[in-house]
């Protein structure tokens, strides 16, 4: 089939998304997607920022869609023609859609540790208005433990219902899921309940945002002073392919391999992500290749730095002059 | 007088049970339907009535029959949606209070032309008493072998039940009614696929307002194309109205689609003018999501015609100067009603219910009504219109479902015809908590546009 995005054209296979269709030919036009996680059934169709303009239904129908669609729950026909980064319709909608993401977020970054790789931050910078409209009171919640690893910080939450799907598909039991309706519905265990099995831990990894966290990595460090390494080790519950993310000689945290999307490449398991958390622990492969628009590429070179001072002749003739000046003296 | 089709019989004494309502002629168009059609058609007697849903969205209802899905095999289902909740509609309600064999008889001749052999009635969780009515006529229907196995001796067998909400606007969606029906979180799903296809349990399921299944058993004891001859246009048949707010005699009337906006709030058949001597200044024609008119463009057109009670009529402007009929929740405000509160209220509802599973709908609502109220009690400001209005729009059509289109049309709608009103709120402020604007210039006469 094909469908052509924001005027690029690319073959997929039937059934598949609007979404996945723009990442199969990735760049700029990738709508960003705050709930839609591909490795979980079912998810996306409610952040709403992954709107895209059909202008062409298929080479059949040709109509144009009335409404805007979520391109992560739309599925391409033959000849399809969708609009995402050309259509200032497109532009305004999500700017719409992250103001409302924002309004009732804490914007509490500074003290968050998502910050740096949190997928809210980036649609923010991207997309949202230096200033809020909002001018009242942003809701809160009370911190909770599920867990003795993991801590919620429902205040932070953008209702994406990933960890819901997380725990429904990765997990056995699903202990969590949303309580009350509209800009009080929360995610909760209702009666205070540990969430512990052996999977609990995909839950902050899949988190778009700051509200599901590790807890042995709380307040340790900012994400882009670590240094991610990519290693595996023989894991009889998981494939044991993870990222380690050191700082210094320790591991303080270990995370799946997350794609340029945010989705981690394969689920791993809580004795991989919580208890081994040595280097001895581990089979190191070498570093972790981050995607240079992410801050945690910050200081990692792939490349040999440009010599600081060219060899410019009226540089090296200036720079002589003023040698013999400051000699001088 | 109009011709009456639903509550012909309804102050009927003991209507409400099996043998008067059969000696009225009750369950006529079961026998007719079962032992002389076939299911084709009826649906092709329904095609040619035209009648429109009746719950909200006005779309054909033969139509939505015939998009049902048929795998063989496969479980179909008809699922009756007596959810009502819009503020100011209430004719669901009367009706299967009143005459709940007519919806009973109207569920079994549905469910025959669609195939379904088990059907369901929805019902809004505060409707308690209306679910014993409901399963006691079922009881009463079952026993005079109406329901059941083996239907008059036809072979079709319908299994009816009736299952009461969590209370719950939101459920009133067909696709988060299913959710709910399943015993699952009432949000609603992402289509497609439509319930035509995968509704019910993952089968093709039609889901119709309680009015429109009621209107099938008139459509069958006399015909389609009877039916159609009734009304206006592509508004056939007749229509409950819940008039409410101040009028003389509120109420639940039946019209003639096609009865002019103006003879039904003056004339003494129908609402019998506005109570207390008071003069119109506002009406919001189809329950609470559709946009509210001033007096003014609610009796003419902007092309200075008499506005109908239509789906056509009403909805002539457009967004611009029309209203749309909806589920036929006719609310009327007289000079003392005060626009902003009525507007505040409004979005205080839809923030209340907003399912909270989609971001626009579930920050803009509770945005939308933060504003108003801060309109409402004097701490206004001149550039919250103009924020109303931009929320409004990043809400619209930008939602799963249509509540946020629902939330976003009353405020939007209501800043457009009374602008002037929501200024004063901010300008006058204090007097604004203790006195109202009044009517203004809202039942003015249209200035004709004169045409080159």
């Amino acid at each position: 089939m094909k469908v052509t995005i924001d005027g690029i054209t690319v073959d997929v296979e039937p059934g598949t998304s609007i979404l996945n269709a723009a990442r199969q030919i990735g760049g700029d036009i990738v709508p960003p997607a705050m709930c839609y996680y591909s490795k979980l059934q079912g998810s996306g169709g409610k952040c709403r920022t992954c709107l895209v303009k059909v202008t062409k239904g298929s080479e059949k129908d040709p109509r144009p869609m009335p409404k805007l669609v979520a391109s992560c729950r739309t599925g391409v026909m033959d000849g399809m023609e969708v609009q995402n980064i050309t259509s200032p319709e497109v532009i305004e909608a999500r700017k719409g859609v992250v103001e409302m993401l924002l309004i009732n977020h804490p914007l509490d970054c500074p003290v968050c540790d998502q910050a740096g790789e949190c997928h809210l931050q980036d649609l923010g910078f991207e997309h949202g208005a230096a200033k809020t409209r909002y001018e009242f009171d942003r809701r809160t919640f009370e911190k909770i433990d599920i867990g003795d690893k993991i801590q919620l910080h429902m205040t932070r939450c953008i209702l994406c219902y990933r960890c819901v799907f997380t725990a429904d598909q990765i997990t056995n039991t699903r202990l969590h899921g949303i309580l009350n309706r509209g800009d009080h519905s929360e995610i909760s265990t209702y009666i205070s309940k540990a969430v512990d099995n052996d999977f609990s831990g995909n839950m902050i990894d899949v988190c778009p945002v700051g509200a599901l966290t590790d807890k042995t990595f709380r307040f340790k460090n900012r994400v882009w002073f670590t240094k991610p390494v990519e290693a595996h080790r023989d894991c009889d519950k998981c494939c044991g392919k993870v990222t380690l993310w050191y700082k210094g000689e320790d591991v303080i945290r270990v995370t799946g391999r997350k794609d340029v999307y945010g989705e981690v490449e394969e689920f791993i398991c809580n004795t991989c992500r919580f208890d081994k958390k040595k280097t001895a622990d581990w089979v190191i492969e070498g570093p972790r290749k981050v995607s240079h628009h992410s801050v945690i590429s910050a200081n990692h070179y792939e490349f040999t730095p440009l010599p600081v001072v060219k060899t410019n002749p009226v540089l090296m003739e200036a720079n002589k002059e003023q040698f013999e000046r400051e000699t001088r003296l | 007088m109009g011709r009456k089709l639903l509550l012909e019989h309804i102050n009927v004494p003991g209507i409400n049970t099996f043998d008067v309502y059969r000696s009225k002629g009750g369950y006529a168009s079961v026998e007719k339907a079962l032992k002389t059609m076939s299911p084709e058609a009826i649906v092709e007697e329904v095609k040619k009535s035209g009648l429109r849903g009746r719950g909200g969205a006005g779309f054909p209802t033969g139509m939505k029959w015939s998009f049902l899905a048929k795998p063989e095999g496969v479980a179909r289902y008809l699922v009756c949606n007596g959810d009502e909740s819009e503020p100011g509609t209430f004719k669901d309600r009367y009706l299967m209070t009143y005459i709940p064999h007519l919806l009973i008889e109207g569920m079994i001749v549905s469910s025959f032309a669609l195939g379904a052999n088990t059907s369901y009635i929805y019902l809004r969780g505060e409707m308690m008493p209306q679910v014993r009515i409901l399963e006691r006529a079922i009881a009463e229907a079952k026993a005079k072998g109406f329901l059941g196995k083996n239907i008059l001796g036809t072979g079709y067998d319908l299994e009816l039940y009736v299952q009461p909400g969590g209370g719950a606007y939101i459920c009133g969606e067909e696709t988060a009614l299913l959710e709910s029906l399943e015993g699952k979180r009432g949000n609603p799903r992402i289509k497609p696929p439509f319930p035509a296809i995968a509704g019910l349990y993952g089968c093709p399921t039609v889901v119709n307002n309680v009015e429109s299944i009621a209107a099938v058993v008139p459509i069958i004891n006399e015909g389609g194309d009877e039916y159609a001859k009734i009304g206006i246009g592509r508004s056939t048949g007749t229509k409950l109205i819940s008039a409410g707010g101040n009028l003389k005699k509120p109420g639940v009337y039946e019209i003639e689609l096609g009865v002019p906006v103006e003879e039904f709030i003056y004339s003494d058949e129908y609402c019998g003018g506005i109570a207390n001597g008071k003069r119109l200044k506002a009406v919001v024609a189809g329950g609470s999501s559709v946009p509210i008119l001033p007096a003014n463009l609610i009796l003419k057109t902007i092309n200075n015609e008499a506005r109908l009670m239509s789906y056509e009529s009403l909805s002539d402007g457009g967004f611009v100067s029309g209203t749309m009929l909806g589920s036929g929740g006719f609310i009327a405000y007289d000079e003392d009603a005060c626009i902003v509160r009525n507007t505040w209220n409004f979005a205080r509802f839809y923030h209340h219910e907003s399912c909270g599973q989609c971001s626009p709908c579930r920050e803009g609502t509770g945005w939308m009504e933060k504003v108003l109220h801060r309109l409402e009690y004097g701490h206004g400001k001149m550039s919250d219109m103009d924020l109303l209005v931009d929320v409004s729009k990043k809400i619209e059509g930008n939602t799963i479902c249509p509540l946020g289109d629902a939330a976003a049309w009353p405020v939007a709608s209501a800043i457009r015809h009374f602008r002037d009103e929501f200024e004063w709120h901010v300008t006058n402020a204090s007097e604004a908590t203790s006195t109202n604007y009044g009517l203004a210039h809202y039942a003015d006469p249209l200035k004709v546009v004169e045409t080159a």
